[in-house]
């Protein structure tokens, strides 16, 4: 195996097909005659095969596939020729394990398709070529399979192709390949077969490694989602991020998304000095040359090509959960490097699989694959998933099982959007939710939750976060105790004026002292206290901003619970023990009270 | 390198990726330091990714005491030069009811001193994610392992209820008690890890590489004598020129016969190579279908 050549490009592909098309088998032939395969696996598989060399043992790795001879679950696999490095995503063809196809094909860049020469198009085949389609592959290779058992005839071959063809002009732009093989013998996979005399095009491998590297990047403008901010002993901050697209150097000048500051780059640290340039797909990290607040979920773009930051946006969508998609029901939505509340608002069709006509429809179920509007809470930076993978998929989470339901790709989006910006304060009056306690107690992770929640209920909401204010509106003041009340006192003071103008605000701030949150309390009447209470241990042990460890080594005089008094709400409204209950427990137990309140 | 990044480039960049988006979305992680190659090579991983910062999480190792006494000095080493907080945490009472290898036998001595010893250092730390330096291309049973890899909150795995995990965005949310075993490597091959050693210059456990060693020839193993397994009748050590292709415990870690002496001697001795890394690691093998057995009960 000679791993040591050059490497010319990588492919990724990913294979799919029926159940019985022997797909395992030509993974497994693909890796024994391209000798990736070490001797005791082989001699592994030998032991446990009934007959002969069963090359579908060599993938199936699961207990649960081998007893049952299928393959459950997407695997990966690695092989390397002189001329090409592979990673395949092995996916199931059965029905039940769709969402698998998607997720293989969601980092490919070609398919293969396996048919299987005696039973011909599936509506498996056509649902595995759509799947791949709509995943953004645009080269397919329809490996007809089993030609050994068909005698090898050339017609049969043909009548497939034809009735490939028939289905895929529909699809949309797509390279083509079409090759006789048998896998289980051998025909066409790494060597050409002479059996096949009428076919004389490559083998399945020829094919691949003749392909062209489509992951050099073409020019497109930058787009940095922010994951990361990296401070150093200085306190100077470089932000890294994947580079989704385009390139980055010093001197150039990006665009912060959401602020729209326009900021030059001063430089691009790395551990082996700093870089001249950055591209896609590095893992980056951009220091700004102005002192400008940016954070994960934010993204650096290109000025003048900047992308659309809409909190409306249509997708296609692959369902995965055996929950429907419903209308009027919150999703989160990770995209890039943010996770937003979404909610479906108009479900615009769903696609037959099969005939690939769009039909309207009320919802999505599992394996179903439909368009559908959303409108998220907080823009999302995004481009169409035909002009950028990254920057253009999503996936769908459900909030209260946390599992993953469904994949989105972006269609379109409108800069902006969204209905419910300046949504009137139908639900009720305003009111301000104070949450007190430690640092690290999970005031903000609440006040967020709360925030979403709340958001998605139709409420006018906003939140003011101790950390942030102290960055503007409270910038300049200290940790003495006549600084700290002076802070409680500001953040009061808008508070009042939010809520009088029908706002729900969030307050989330230390603010350790008992008589200033009394008088605030008095100041703005609407007022509720929660108490986000985490013994000091536990909140020290999670020191999410590593500020206990500076305190307790001398470099952050006067902190709460360490040098200086937290004084905790003697009858607070609602208490949340976040180290005895979950976040989602404690976000329910604060809108319980706040839905007396509100009505 | 003009209009695209190398291979180990493109994997060095997928894995910084993964290593920053943990740190960002989880409270409090950890990185499982194992000591060998690709715990080396994911602790490099992490020092790029946060620099000029140091990785914000500490390093954790399951000592089971019968490491190679080379191994431990390396990652003491290794830990001072570099400032990590490094946290050793052993399997105790077990230790003082004298589990072993020879009296337990492999597959009870593993549950003990690694799996067990693993959930309850990743419990009494609180860690809700825990990177790991294993390879989908290293067993089969990984082959099917995510990136981020969901664990109940007794350290469990369910192989049939893995989140679906599409393109590079990650599901990061779980409920108290659960946590996320992560994989930062998985896309590394065995012989893409020695490249990266060699371009970057990492260095590694002296045992990787060949010299006369003394070995017990066992069932066609070569076993390292550092913790005097007890010999049976007729058996005596030998001293073979050897290097260890994959570390483990002592007992556990079959050595290969090899000359090579470098790096690049090591490259060029798997490409030829014809047997599988994970060949001499004993526990692999205890029955058909191990590795996924010892997964489900929480072993990494």
């Amino acid at each position: 195996m000679a791993l040591l050549e050059p490497i010319t490009g990588l492919l990724r592909f990913t294979t799919a097909g029926s159940v019985d098309d022997g797909k395992s088998t030509l993974i497994g032939r693909l890796l024994h005659d391209s000798k990736s395969l070490y001797e005791d696996q082989i001699e592994a598989v030998r032991r446990v095969s009934r007959d002969g060399l069963e090359l579908a043992y060599l993938t199936d790795g699961l207990r649960a596939e081998r007893e049952q001879g299928i393959t459950i679950d997407v695997a990966y696999r690695y092989f390397a020729t002189p001329k090409r490095r592979f990673i395949i995503a092995d996916t199931p063809g059965h029905e039940q394990y769709t969402r698998n196809m998607a997720t293989g094909a969601s980092t490919a860049t070609l398919a293969v398709i396996l048919i299987d020469a005696r039973k011909g198009v599936l509506p498996q085949t056509r649902r595995h070529a759509a799947i791949s389609h709509l995943l953004g592959i645009r080269r397919l290779v329809i490996a007809v399979n089993k030609m050994d058992l068909v005698a090898f005839r050339q017609e049969t071959f043909e009548q497939i192709r034809a009735a490939f063809l028939e289905f895929s002009s529909r699809l949309g732009a797509c390279e083509l390949a079409f090759i006789p093989i048998s896998a289980l013998d051998g025909d066409n996979v790494v060597d050409r077969s002479g059996r096949i005399p009428w076919y004389t095009g490559p083998s399945l491998l020829e094919y691949l490694e003749s392909v062209p590297d489509e992951s050099a990047p073409a020019h497109q403008p930058l787009r940095l989602p922010v994951q990361f901010v990296i401070r150093d002993a200085a306190n100077s901050r470089a932000y890294a991020g994947p580079i989704a697209a385009g390139e980055v150097r010093p001197g150039d000048e990006v665009l912060v998304l959401p602020s729209r500051k326009i900021v030059r780059v001063q430089s691009l640290p790395s551990r082996e000095g700093a870089q001249e340039r950055a591209f896609r797909p590095m893992a980056a990290a951009v220091a700004l040359a102005d002192e400008v607040d940016v954070g994960r979920g934010d993204m650096l773009a290109d000025p003048v090509q900047p992308p659309v930051a809409a909190r409306r946006f249509r997708a296609r969508v692959v369902w995965m959960s055996e929950r429907p998609l419903e209308l009027q029901t919150v999703y989160l939505i990770k995209h890039t490097t943010q996770t937003v509340c979404a909610e479906a608002v108009e479900m615009v069709s769903r696609l037959d699989i099969e005939t690939l006509e769009e039909g309207a429809c009320k919802h999505l179920r599992l394996n179903e694959i439909g368009t559908v509007e959303f409108e998220t809470h907080r823009p999302i930076f995004c481009d169409p998933y035909a002009v950028n993978r990254t920057t253009g998929c999503c996936i769908l989470i459900d909030p209260a099982t946390n599992l993953t339901l469904g994949a989105a790709m972006i269609e379109s989006a409108e800069e902006g959007g969204g209905t419910r910006r300046g949504l009137p304060a139908s639900a009720g009056r305003g009111m301000t939710v104070w949450l007190t306690g430690l640092s690290s107690a999970g005031k903000s992770t609440l006040g967020q939750a709360l925030y979403d929640r709340l958001w998605a209920m139709g409420h006018k909401v906003e939140m003011l976060d101790g950390d942030t204010i102290r960055r503007n509106l409270c910038k300049g003041l200290g940790f003495s105790k006549e600084d700290r009340d002076e802070n409680i006192r500001r953040i009061g003071f808008v508070a009042e004026l939010l809520t009088r103008n029908g706002v729900v605000v969030l307050v989330s701030a230390i603010s350790p002292y008992r008589s200033v949150r009394e008088e605030v309390r008095r100041q703005i009447g609407s007022f509720v206290e929660v108490y986000v209470n985490s013994p000091l241990a536990v909140c020290e042990r999670r020191d999410v901003k590593g500020l206990y460890r500076r305190a307790r080594s001398g470099q952050l005089p006067g902190f709460t619970g360490v040098d200086d008094p937290y004084e905790p709400p003697e009858n607070p409204e609602v208490e949340c023990r976040t180290d005895l209950e979950t976040l989602q427990e404690s976000t329910e137990r604060v809108l319980r009270y706040l839905e007396s309140r509100l009505v | 390198m003009e209009n695209g990044l190398s291979y180990l480039r493109l994997l060095e960049a997928e894995s910084i990726h993964i290593l920053r988006e943990v740190a960002a979305e989880f409270s409090r992680p950890v990185m499982l330091y194992s000591i060998g190659k690709d715990s080396s090579v994911m602790l490099r991983l992490a020092l790029k990714a946060f620099y000029p910062a140091k990785p914000p999480f500490p390093l954790l190792h399951v000592d089971t005491s019968f490491k190679f006494g080379e191994m431990i000095e390396f990652r003491d080493r290794t830990c001072a030069e570099l400032g990590l907080k490094l946290i050793v945490h052993r399997n105790e009472p077990a230790l003082e009811a004298e589990a072993n290898p020879f009296r337990l036998g492999t597959q009870r001595c593993c549950a003990a001193l690694k799996t067990r010893a693993l959930l309850d250092a990743l419990a009494e730390g609180g860690f809700d994610a825990a990177f790991g330096g294993a390879r989908r291309e290293e067993e089969k049973s990984r082959a099917k392992e995510r990136v981020y890899s969901f664990r109940d909150s007794r350290g469990r795995w369910d192989p049939k209820n893995q989140r679906p995990e599409l393109w590079n965005l990650y599901n990061s949310r779980i409920d108290k008690g659960e946590s996320m075993r992560v994989f930062p490597l998985s896309n590394w091959t065995e012989v893409d890890v020695w490249r990266y050693i060699q371009l970057e210059n990492i260095p590694v456990v002296p045992l990787y590489f060949a010299r006369e060693r003394e070995v017990l020839e066992r069932d066609g193993q070569l076993i390292p004598m550092e913790h005097n397994p007890p010999l049976r009748p007729g058996e005596a050590p030998i001293t073979a020129m050897c290097r260890m292709r994959s570390l483990g415990c002592t007992y556990c870690s079959g050595a290969v016969r090899s000359n090579a002496t470098s790096v690049a001697e090591i490259i060029g001795e798997l490409e030829l190579a014809r047997r599988s890394e994970r060949e001499n690691r004993v526990i692999d093998h205890d029955q058909e279908g191990s590795m996924e057995l010892k997964k489900r009960e929480g072993y990494f």
